[in-house]
């Protein structure tokens, strides 16, 4: 019994992390239909502003994790200016093409800047500790982790569901044009959905370090994609899809280990990913969206 | 509209142009032959043949098509094995040893043809559900087709109980064929196969669902079914690539293929400009070419290849060429308008005065 | 605007293309000094830029130490030793292409390369030609032997490394498992896709039947995990005595950690890749945690050899691929002694072939690693040094070796 509890929380707490990074990814799919590779490297870049400020600069953990999430937020805001916004109107295929490219240069970029080797702040980790309940052991990092981002995902909904900003998104995915003819900054919209889907980056990055404690530059990627995969999914474009699929995929890669087939972790997650996207391409929570000539 | 061009007949045309291949072939194997290039270039050599093909198959689905497979390695990969695991099962190894590589041709068609029907069967099962679906979930679902490719290839002996991909431990002693003649045929023929069919009506039904896909589906193109036809095309190639890849190193590891690999061949394609085959050749040359100058700078090597992807898409979308394609005949018969019709030529002359 | 701004892109293209050619050093790096006395030529292979540079780094600084030091003393024969460099990126077409080029400058050994893959297709291209070859890191089989999976394929006689081979490091620790900690069950965390984990990994379960451990759980994670919670909840509930990890220590760091976390009492052992793994889990974590390794740090032959790294390159032997590298150097050396005290025309294939003897019959080469001789596989027999963590420190407990 202690067990399954334990592979549950196991569940959750990975689950979670691939949750708040697949929030980032459908926030701005969902506004400007853009997939934005580089969202799993803005995390990678928040793992190492987290790992120097506590190692290099010795700051206090809490200072850390707010220079994280601001400088990730920047990152973003600053990718979507320089790298987006010149392509707004051009071809999909030229934003898709262009997304990879921020990628891979920042992953690259990490490279030659951090170097190749995996940084570890073991020594002074962010949160350390656990709790014991009813004989099963779990680290304050795994419980900060799935609350968060469970709160994360409420704050979210208010936000886009309650304000005036969030009315002002919506309104932009819905219709471009006719947001804008309605008063609404386009520009500022866009920006302001990029924050904040930067700024969950953010937090991952510092949920993440707190679980696993490691920064190096790739790092980004293969989390990137899983959330990416989780988005989808869950259907892209939908806070609690998002949700949803990353849940799911933390559920499902446990399970898989759990059976004993962990070799095949990976590609049983992309084999669903196939397999909903061919029963249901717009995911589990997806809206329908018929293209008109 | 008037012009001052020559009109060569078509089967000219094709003459003319193969035999200006076989003269590149020629001047390229005398230069092996005197040993002006080394072994080193000709081994550059036969690495920019494969890399031109998997460029100018990828084209076909990227420029042509205008969808955006992340999984090109994928393929490339499935050709390769199997191709390898052919070539190893005849008698093929013995014969590149002992020099007979001739007595081998027929083993060496076979593969190759086998490795390319493997890679399009592939591409047939991926391309059929994915292509209903709109751009980015293609590109999302041969990104995950490339990923499972890789974890099939290392896990698949233990389930089947017995050696076939080899894992990890990667397939060993593959017959080394791509000599560089044979890369050079095989690039020559690539080439004037996806010719070929992008001049054919059927090409054109593909560049019109680029264009725009619901007007081409109101005039009646079947546009599922050219969409699977281009992107099994593009899949028969890449995996004509993976076999001569294995078959230029002689050994091959999972490893090789993955999600970067298939970044790279895009970033060719990219750059060269998209629909334009010269375009995809000339960015594979001189890639390769540059990444073997760049040894001693290899880190930022990469940044500059992401660098370029995104400068490349703010400023210039279509590629460095764009959709221009080289024309050999064309410029023959631009060159003997110009000698053999001056009247032509005054009156274009006349025309752009008044203008 | 935009047209200007393409054209200026390209220019930027071509003239990067230009910069390029000219620092196109390829090699030529290596202390020739004066090019009109008499030189012998060596390729050193190794993937000193992307993925796991870190090793390929390694293995260039710590051959050169030994060369630099040889030349400083007068070389051999008083030829000076130059060394053509080449970074193969840790790709196998890389590789080849760069011992072609070698090949063009009349090189008569090669050093190298680093990551397996790239050394199995470096050696097939060094086979055909009988060009001698050592690699200071390449473990797995393959790589001296054409096919590991069919004997009849034979060796490839010219090709020797100076590291253990996989299969024989897993079973080492089987052994030491059972000898030392009276181990009578054990786990397995392994990395799939990594030839070298899987290699270590099979070594030690084939071992593991033989000595009656019972192995009660084998899991695997794919390259780039980071949260191997689910695979150490599983294996600490089956309780075993030892749990291997034949991987490298960034992953085993966080293995370790989420293990302890999950309630894992075994004692860990580990594969070479372990070196440095102090920085990457808590000390109380890795209390016990025994990994064998290819080089005794702080012991008395190597001591020389640390002090000298520390002033030529400003740090710590990083890994044991530093020193592995220098003795692999010392061996190429030693048997280039050999062929040149014939008096053979360097590059001659009596010349090539003189070298491939002298290293397969050595015996008794005193190395900083440990004393060399090689098996029938080209493969060194030397024992392995065990290094246990204690305090947070690791620490070298003695050499071992099982039969």
């Amino acid at each position: 019994m202690s067990y399954v509890f334990s592979q549950a929380v196991n569940a959750l707490q990975l689950g979670s992390i691939y949750a708040l990074v697949a929030l980032g990814y459908s926030m701005v799919y969902g506004i400007i239909l853009l997939l934005n590779f580089a969202h799993g490297d803005i995390i990678m870049v928040g793992a190492y502003v987290t790992y120097y400020a506590m190692t290099s600069f010795h700051l206090h953990p809490l200072v850390s994790v707010v220079l994280a999430v601001v400088m990730c937020t920047l990152l973003g805001v600053v990718i979507e200016k320089v790298a987006y916004t010149p392509l707004r109107s051009a071809p999909r295929l030229s934003l898709l093409i262009t997304a990879i490219g921020v990628s891979f240069l920042l992953e690259n970029g990490a490279q030659l800047i951090f170097g190749t080797d995996t940084k570890s702040m073991v020594q002074e980790p962010l949160i350390s500790g656990s709790l014991t309940l009813g004989g099963v052991s779990i680290t304050y990092a795994a419980l900060i982790t799935i609350v968060v981002s469970v709160v994360s995902m409420i704050a979210l909904t208010i936000l886009v569901q309650k304000t005036k900003l969030g009315k002002a998104m919506r309104a932009v995915s819905e219709d471009m044009g006719a947001a804008q003819l309605m008063g609404i900054s386009l520009n500022r919209t866009i920006s302001f959905t990029f924050a904040v889907g930067s700024a969950l980056a953010g937090i991952g990055s510092v949920l993440h370090i707190a679980s696993y404690f490691q920064a190096s530059p790739m790092m980004g990627s293969m989390l990137g994609l899983k959330a990416f995969v989780a988005a989808v999914l869950g259907g892209i474009g939908s806070i609690p899809g998002a949700m949803i699929g990353g849940f799911a995929i933390g559920i499902v890669e446990t399970l898989v280990t759990a059976a004993g087939l962990s070799t095949w972790k990976d590609g049983v997650v992309f084999a669903i990913l196939i397999v909903v996207l061919l029963l249901k391409p717009t995911g589990i929570l997806g809206k329908k969206i018929t293209e008109k000539v | 509209m008037k012009t001052n061009r020559i009109h060569i007949p078509m089967p000219l045309r094709y003459i003319i142009n193969i035999l200006l291949t076989v003269a590149l072939w020629g001047v390229l194997i005398a230069l092996i032959a005197e040993g002006i290039i080394t072994n080193y270039w000709s081994g550059i050599l036969v690495t920019i043949g494969i890399n031109i093909i998997l460029a100018v198959s990828l084209n076909v689905a990227t420029g042509y098509l205008g969808q955006l497979p992340l999984g090109h390695a994928g393929f490339m990969a499935v050709g390769a094995y199997a191709g390898s695991i052919y070539m190893k099962a005849t008698p093929l190894g013995d014969l590149v040893r002992s020099g007979n590589t001739l007595a081998g041709l027929p083993y060496i068609i076979v593969a190759l043809v086998l490795s390319g029907v493997v890679a399009g069967l592939f591409g047939l099962i991926i391309g059929i559900p994915a292509l209903r679906l709109r751009g980015d979930y293609l590109a999302i679902i041969t990104l995950g087709f490339g990923e499972i490719i890789r974890v099939v290839l290392t896990n698949i002996d233990s389930v089947l109980g017995f050696k076939f991909t080899y894992g990890a431990a990667g397939l060993k002693q593959i017959p080394k064929i791509s000599s560089f003649t044979l890369v050079f045929i095989c690039v020559a023929l690539t080439c004037l196969i996806i010719h070929m069919v992008m001049k054919s009506r059927h090409g054109r039904a593909i560049l019109s669902i680029r264009e725009n896909e619901i007007a081409a589906e109101s005039v009646g193109i079947n546009t599922t079914y050219y969409k699977v036809m281009a992107f099994v095309m593009s899949a028969f190639f890449a995996g004509i690539a993976g076999c001569l890849y294995a078959g230029y190193l002689g050994s091959l590891f999972p490893s090789t293929f993955k999600f970067m690999k298939s970044i790279e061949i895009l970033v060719m394609v990219v750059l060269g400009g998209m629909g334009s085959m010269l375009g995809s050749v000339l960015s594979a040359t001189v890639l390769t070419v540059i990444s073997e100058s760049l040894r001693s700078v290899g880190d930022l090597r990469m940044v500059f290849y992401s660098l370029a992807l995104v400068l490349m898409m703010i400023f210039r979308p279509k590629g460095l060429l764009g959709s221009y394609d080289f024309s050999m005949s064309r410029i023959l018969e631009k060159a003997l308008g110009f000698i053999f019709r001056p009247a032509a030529r005054k009156e274009k002359k006349k025309g752009g005065a008044v203008k | 605007m935009k047209k200007f701004l393409a054209m200026l892109l390209a220019a930027v293209m071509v003239l990067s293309l230009v910069a390029c050619g000219g620092n196109d050093n390829a090699g030529n790096t290596g202390d020739s000094g004066d090019a009109s006395g008499d030189t012998i030529k060596i390729a050193l292979i190794a993937n000193t830029t992307g993925d796991n540079a870190e090793y390929g780094i390694s293995v260039r600084n710590g051959a050169m130490l030994y060369i630099d030091q040889l030349n400083a003393n007068g070389g051999i024969n008083g030829k000076q030793i130059q060394v053509l460099e080449y970074d193969d990126k840790g790709d196998g077409v890389e590789a080849v292409n760069a011992f072609n080029l070698a090949m063009e400058q009349g090189i008569t050994a090669v050093i190298g390369s680093v990551l397996t893959g790239p050394t199995i297709t470096l050696a097939d291209a060094t086979y055909e030609v009988n060009m001698p070859q050592i690699s200071a890191s390449a473990t797995a089989q393959g790589v001296t032997q054409i096919d590991p999976d069919d004997e009849s394929a034979g060796i490839r006689t010219n090709v020797f490394r100076s590291c253990f081979i996989d299969p024989f490091q897993g079973q080492t620790m089987a052994h030491y498992a059972a000898d030392k900690l009276g181990a009578t069950t054990a786990a397995i965390l392994y990395e799939s896709g990594s030839d070298y984990s899987e290699g270590c990994m099979n070594g030690f379960v084939e071992a593991c039947e033989e000595l009656g451990i019972e192995v009660v759980a084998t899991e695997a994670f794919a390259t780039g995990d980071k949260d191997f919670n689910a695979q150490m909840t599983k294996i600490a509930a089956a309780n075993p005595d030892v749990v291997y990890m034949p991987f490298y220590y960034t992953e085993a760091g966080l293995a370790i950690t989420q293990g302890r976390q999950a309630g894992l009492t075994a004692t860990i052992l580990g594969s070479d890749g372990f070196g440095s793994i102090k920085d990457y889990a808590s000390a109380e974590d890795l209390e016990g945690t025994i990994y064998g390794s290819g080089y005794a740090p702080g012991t008395e032959s190597v001591a020389q050899f640390e002090a000298d790294y520390q002033e030529a390159y400003g740090e710590a032997v990083p890994n044991m691929f530093a020193p592995l590298a220098y003795d692999a150097a010392m061996l190429m050396c030693e048997a280039l002694k050999a062929a040149e005290e014939q008096g053979l025309a360097a590059g001659s294939d009596e010349y090539k072939q003189a070298v491939i003897d002298a290293i397969a019959s050595m015996s008794g080469v005193e190395g900083i690693t440990g004393t060399y001789a090689f098996d029938e596989y080209n493969n060194p027999e030397k024992s392995v040094a065990m290094i246990q963590l204690q305090g947070g420190e690791e620490v070298f407990t003695e050499f071992y070796s099982f039969n």
